[in-house]
Parts: C-alpha cells; sequence; structure tokens
C-alpha cells in the first residue's frame, strides 16, 4: 500500500492495535519527499529515532513515525556505517529538531543541517561516544567512567536596549522536574524563551537493550510517572504487535479503566494546581482532596495508588471484582457532583477567569505546525485523540464501542487547558461507568512468546496526549531497541511560542497549564 | 464558595504513627519547634526521578495530610532550607547542580533520600548517564525506600530526620 502517491510501499501492521502502517524509504531524498507529502496531507511528525543495525545489516537507520487522519505511518531509512547521514526535516516539521538532536546525541547519527547543538549531552560523556551503539555496551554499564564536566550552551541571544535574560534552573522553585529555562526579556514581557532540556536524562533506551519483556514493561512504567498506565500500554501493545499476541476482551477493559483513571488523577491535580497559581487555595484544596481520594481508592483496588505494573504485555496483572467494580461507579457518581460544582465556581471567579483568559494563547496553525497532540491541542481546536472515531479512522478496541467524545476548546489559552480538562474528566467518568458495568467475561492475561526479531509500534491516548512506544527484538526475542515517545516532546516547543506575548510573572500559571513531562522527554 | 467549605469541613488527618504514638508525635512537633525554631522549611530537589515521587510529594500539600498544620513548609531556594528532600536517582546531568543546591543550603542541614532510586538508583542504577543513589553525590542522614512512597512514608520519613538531629 502506498500513500500521498509517494514510492514507498507500506505494510500494514498486524494486531488489534491502533491502525499503524511500516515502510522503508530508499533514500534521503525518499524520506525528505514522504515528509513534505505528510506535511501537506495535513500530518504531523510524531517521534523520529535511530538504531544501530550494523551486527544484524551493517547499518544505522533512522525511524520516523508520522501521524495523519487514518493512523501512523512508520517510514524507517537505512544508513550506511561508515557515514551516517539524513536529511534535516526540521525544515517541513520543526518539532523534528530536538528529536534529531537527541538521535545524535545518543547512537551518532546526523542530519545534514539543522540545529546542530547536543541536546540531551551536557558534558557527562565525549561527544565521540554514542550510549546506544552496540560498541558501548560495556563502558556504559561500568559507569562509564567519564569526567563528568558540564558544558556551555550557546543560547539565543535577544540584543535591543532594555533586553536582559532570566535564567531559571535547572532546579525551579517548586516541587517539580528540572530543566533550564532562559528568558529574554524587555521589563516584565517576555520576548522569547529558549528551553535547554535534557537534566532528566538517565539513560533509560540503553537499559532497555537486552532485558526480556518483562523487565522491559516495569521500565516503560517509569519513563513519566505520571503516565505510567499509558506508557505500560504503549509498550504492551507495541511488544504484542511484535509477538502476535491478542490481549482478551476483559484485560483491554481494565487497561481502559486505568488509563482513565490516570487521566482523571493528573486532571484533577491540574485543576487544583491551576487554582493555586492563581492564588485560589481554595481550588486546590478542594481538587486535591478528590485527587487523594481518587488515588485512594486506586490503592484499594489495585493495590498501588498509581496502578503501576499492572499492565503487562498480554494482558493485566490483576482482575476486578463485582464489589470493586462497583466502587468504581458510586466514586465516579460522586466526583462527577462535585466537579460540576467546582467547574461553576471556577467558571464565575472573576480574579481567576483574569489570569487564565487570553493568557498563554497558541492556536490551531501554530498546534499543527509543531505536530502538538492531546491536551495543549484540543485547546486549540483541534480535533485530535486516539480514543475517538475521525473521518477515515476507527479507534481499537475497546474505544470502538464507547464512542468516546474528544473535548475541545477553540481559544487556546490557559483558560481553554482548563476547560478541556473539565470536560474530559466528565467525559472519563462517563467511559469509566461504562466500562465497570459493561466489563466483558473472559481471561485477563495470555502469553505473549517473544518473537525473535519481531518489531512493532504502540500508541496510546495518553492524559496529557500521545504517547509512542516502538519495540524491537533480538535473535534471542530480548529487546534490542526500545524508544518510548512522550508528547511533550512537541509540546515543549509550543509552551515557548504561549509565553511570548505575556509577562514573566504569568510563566508558572501557563507552564502549568501544559504540565509537560521532563523525565519522559530527556529518557 | 463558602457553602462548599463550610459542607467539606476539616479532613486532615491524624499524623502517621497514630493511636499509641500519637503522643510521640505531639512530642516530635514540640521537638521540631525547639529545634528548628516554630518551623522545618524544606527544599525539594528532583535530581532524575521519573517524577512519581513528586506526584507523592504534593500530595502532602492536600488537606489529608496538611503538612503546613505541621509547621512544615517547602521553600523556594535552598538558602532558606533546614532539609533537602531529594529524588533520584541523580542524572550526570544534575550532579553539578545537586551538589551546589547541597552547598547553599546552611549548616545544620538534614537530607532526605526519597523513592527506590534515590535510596539505591532503582531500576536506573548507575550508568553513563547516572550516578545511582542520592548518597553517591551528598550525604544523606534518612532514606525513604518506596516507587513511589506513600506520602504517609514520606512524612514518618521527615520526621525521622527530625528526630536523628
Amino acid at each position: 500500500m502506498r500513500f500521498f502517491g509517494e514510492p514507498i510501499e507500506f505494510e500494514k501492521q498486524a494486531g488489534i492495535g491502533g491502525p499503524v502502517w511500516l515502510g522503508r524509504a530508499e533514500s534521503g531524498e525518499a524520506l525528505q519527499a514522504f515528509a513534505v507529502a505528510a506535511h501537506r496531507a495535513d500530518g504531523r511528525l510524531a517521534a523520529l529515532w535511530g538504531s544501530d543495525e550494523r551486527r544484524r545489516s551493517g547499518c544505522f537507520r533512522v525511524h520516523c513515525v508520522f501521524g495523519f487522519m487514518a493512523g501512523h505511518i512508520r517510514v524507517s531509512l537505512d544508513l550506511p556505517a561508515e557515514h551516517p547521514v539524513y536529511p534535516d526535516l526540521s525544515g517541513i516539521f520543526p518539532a523534528a529538531s530536538r528529536m534529531q538532536r537527541a538521535t545524535r546525541d545518543l547512537v551518532g547519527i546526523a542530519t545534514a543541517g539543522g540545529d546542530q547543538r547536543p541536546w540531551l549531552r551536557h558534558g557527562a560523556w565525549p561527544a565521540d561516544w554514542y550510549p546506544l551503539r552496540h560498541d558501548a555496551a560495556q563502558l556504559a554499564n561500568a559507569g562509564a567512567g567519564f569526567p563528568n564536566a558540564p558544558s556551555d550552551y550557546d543560547f539565543v541571544p535577544v540584543g535591543g536596549e532594555g533586553a536582559h535574560e532570566i535564567p531559571v534552573g535547572p532546579i525551579h522553585a517548586g516541587i517539580i522536574e528540572p530543566g533550564h529555562f532562559r528568558f529574554s526579556v524587555i521589563g516584565e514581557r517576555v520576548l522569547r524563551l529558549e528551553q535547554r532540556l535534557g537534566y532528566q536524562h538517565k539513560g533509560v533506551e540503553k537499559l532497555f537493550v537486552g532485558r526480556n519483556l518483562a523487565e522491559g514493561a516495569r521500565l516503560a512504567g517509569r519513563v513519566s510517572g505520571d503516565s505510567t498506565c499509558a506508557y505500560a500500554w504503549a509498550y504492551a501493545s507495541a511488544v504484542e504487535a511484535a509477538c502476535g499476541a491478542s490481549p482478551p476482551p476483559r484485560a483491554l477493559g481494565l487497561r481502559a479503566l486505568m488509563l482513565e483513571r490516570e487521566r482523571v488523577a493528573n486532571h484533577l491535580g491540574d485543576l487544583g494546581a491551576l487554582g493555586n497559581d492563581a492564588a485560589l487555595a481554595f481550588g486546590f484544596s478542594q481538587f486535591m482532596r478528590l485527587k487523594e481520594d481518587w488515588l485512594r481508592l486506586n490503592a484499594k483496588l489495585f493495590g498501588q495508588r498509581f496502578m503501576m505494573d499492572r499492565i503487562v504485555p498480554g494482558g493485566t496483572t490483576l482482575d476486578l471484582e463485582a464489589p470493586a467494580l462497583r466502587a468504581i461507579v458510586e466514586q465516579c457518581e460522586a466526583v462527577g457532583r462535585e466537579v460540576k460544582a467546582l467547574g461553576k465556581i471556577y467558571d464565575e471567579h472573576a480574579g481567576l477567569q483574569d489570569r487564565f483568559l487570553t493568557t498563554g494563547a497558541i492556536d490551531a496553525d501554530l498546534a499543527r505546525e509543531l505536530s502538538l497532540t492531546g491536551v495543549a491541542a484540543r485547546a486549540t481546536g483541534l480535533i485530535l485523540d486516539a480514543r475517538a472515531h475521525r473521518q477515515g479512522y476507527t479507534p481499537p478496541p475497546p474505544w470502538a464501542m464507547l464512542g468516546v467524545r474528544p473535548a475541545t476548546d477553540e481559544r487556546g489559552d490557559v483558560a481553554a487547558r482548563a476547560a478541556v480538562r473539565f470536560a474530559e474528566i466528565v467525559e472519563s467518568l462517563r467511559l469509566l461507568r461504562e466500562l465497570a458495568v459493561g466489563l466483558p467475561d473472559s481471561e485477563v492475561c495470555v502469553e505473549a512468546p517473544p518473537q525473535p526479531g519481531g518489531d512493532g509500534l504502540g500508541v496510546i491516548e495518553g492524559w496529557r496526549g500521545e504517547v509512542l512506544v516502538g519495540v524491537a527484538l533480538d535473535g534471542e526475542g530480548r529487546l534490542a531497541r526500545v524508544h518510548p515517545h512522550d508528547p511533550s516532546w512537541q509540546a515543549w516547543p509550543a509552551l515557548e511560542h504561549a509565553v511570548m506575548r505575556d509577562i514573566v510573572p504569568d510563566f508558572p500559571l501557563i507552564n502549568k497549564s501544559f504540565n509537560l513531562s521532563y523525565s519522559g522527554a530527556d529518557l | 464558595m463558602l457553602r462548599r467549605i463550610l459542607r467539606t469541613g476539616i479532613v486532615s488527618e491524624p499524623p502517621p504513627e497514630a493511636g499509641a504514638e500519637a503522643r510521640e508525635v505531639a512530642r516530635l512537633n514540640r521537638e521540631i519547634l525547639r529545634i528548628l525554631g516554630r518551623a522545618l522549611t524544606i527544599r525539594q530537589v528532583d535530581a532524575g526521578s521519573c517524577n512519581g515521587c513528586e506526584l507523592e510529594i504534593h500530595a502532602l500539600n492536600n488537606p489529608y495530610t496538611n503538612l503546613e498544620g505541621y509547621g512544615i513548609k517547602f521553600v523556594a531556594s535552598p538558602r532558606h532550607a533546614d532539609m533537602l528532600l531529594v529524588t533520584g536517582p541523580v542524572t550526570k546531568n544534575m550532579e553539578h547542580a545537586l551538589k551546589v543546591a547541597y552547598d547553599c543550603t546552611p549548616d545544620p542541614k538534614l537530607v532526605v533520600a526519597v523513592g527506590d532510586c534515590g535510596c539505591t538508583g532503582g531500576v536506573f542504577g548507575e550508568s553513563y548517564a547516572s550516578c545511582g543513589a542520592v548518597e553517591n553525590v551528598i550525604p544523606v542522614d534518612v532514606r525513604v525506600p518506596g516507587c513511589p512512597p506513600t506520602p504517609v512514608a514520606l512524612l514518618a520519613g521527615i520526621l525521622a530526620a527530625v528526630r536523628r538531629d
């Protein structure tokens, strides 16, 4: 099968996950031409990563995943071992830039042109040593023994009378992950924000190499703790595609229950924190109380407050009995009533709305240009939700039967991102009730025997946005390469744009309204 | 809004080790006030976590745990802090910043390592990108294991660090 009239042959990935087509480009020019065609067809760059295939086929490989109306397309391109260079895609999809830089830092395959500054390498390892190359294996496990010499970074300077810089981080003032923000300001107005991330880089992708499938699941659940269910499911889905396994229907229902519970928990926390950042302590207390009730029921029913390690390749590790499902339905009704009342208070609170409205605005054109997904994209009016039907796309089970209604808002500001969260809580509560009542009878886990040389891609609509995991198995059925991709890769640059017309004191509020993952994108 | 505040009432719960040890906790609170001059201030440093631990540290500020009710408060600068609450593993990219934060915290200071990763390196261990446990980078007084540790375990760990002092 072909797409957009480009000469690349694709095969549809087997299995019950979301629709994914896999293909190979014959040359860098073919990849570039395909990217141009995908962009013209309103596609987005969903992920980009590299792999060292020299042992199997004597080359390096770069993988690009494009999201479009009907699903996802992965295009891989082989690169010669001696001179692994591929075309810069950042002129077509700006989101490619940081992914290309990270790929160069980790695998040592580079783009011809584009931003050549290091991204994840801050000086902890030499510029000519690449952790994800096979021959880097021994060194990496020995703690490497490289001198850790933090390097300077070439921030883009902003000139002009009265312009000055405010550096913030890597350690921030709140209870939050580390990253560096360089504001260029005049007075309190932000002219430009440039992020330098990578502080959370802890070598996750290297740790996957050589692990068995179960160990991989545990690690995938810790790529970004707030999205543990989304990652565990995306990983399981990729492994199931690679190994030809189909999780039983009840397991899919339970996974969806966990994913929606994760979504509600995070949205409750974010709405509380948004109130707090706008000096409405009442909102913080109320939403944090609801979130705590929610997590306590998780602990009771799933044995863990964040439901970590409950989704595994083949299904789930636990089943829920009728009383547990009843408790979920009852809690949904109680929380639904409270969220409705709190939503009214937020809507009518003049001080809060004054801070929310028009603050940190981006529009749908920018969201599309930056390949944005998730809450932030839907808050600009884009209808983009892997759980929901759209023209030419049927969501995978169990979503297809549930008729998920994606929440959207066209304002693109903090108020819109709050409104989308309110609407998504309401929808998730409905989904949870339907899932709990209609959970099909079956076993909850089947064997997923490792398929040597297997290869798969999993896509899950996490609470923040689209979570992708690419998995490739080696000749012994162990993990050869796993790339977990967080929606924050695409959303961080959107935050740089969102803050541009606003003032420095509004940054914490705008940042919170995106609530992006550092760990998920730094890996 | 006022009606809702009244209807919700006070949901704060007794601190951990309630019941037989409630008196001990009350004594500890007096102790905290005596030693640290009316308050304990904490600077939280995420040195490389998956952000799971941060979710539970946030929960310390919810009305159930109500940390500020004990006179314990999170502050924005290590210069204002009595205690560093550090999650890990410590990435190589955060090693320098963590050392600087430690040096900026005035003596006497306490360090609590949070989570399996903060205590041992956890699933991430030591590698080209990770220094592993917090104690590999700065001295640690108390360890709170768990993946992630519950808010009750965190509170108990914070109180245990003060008790040692």
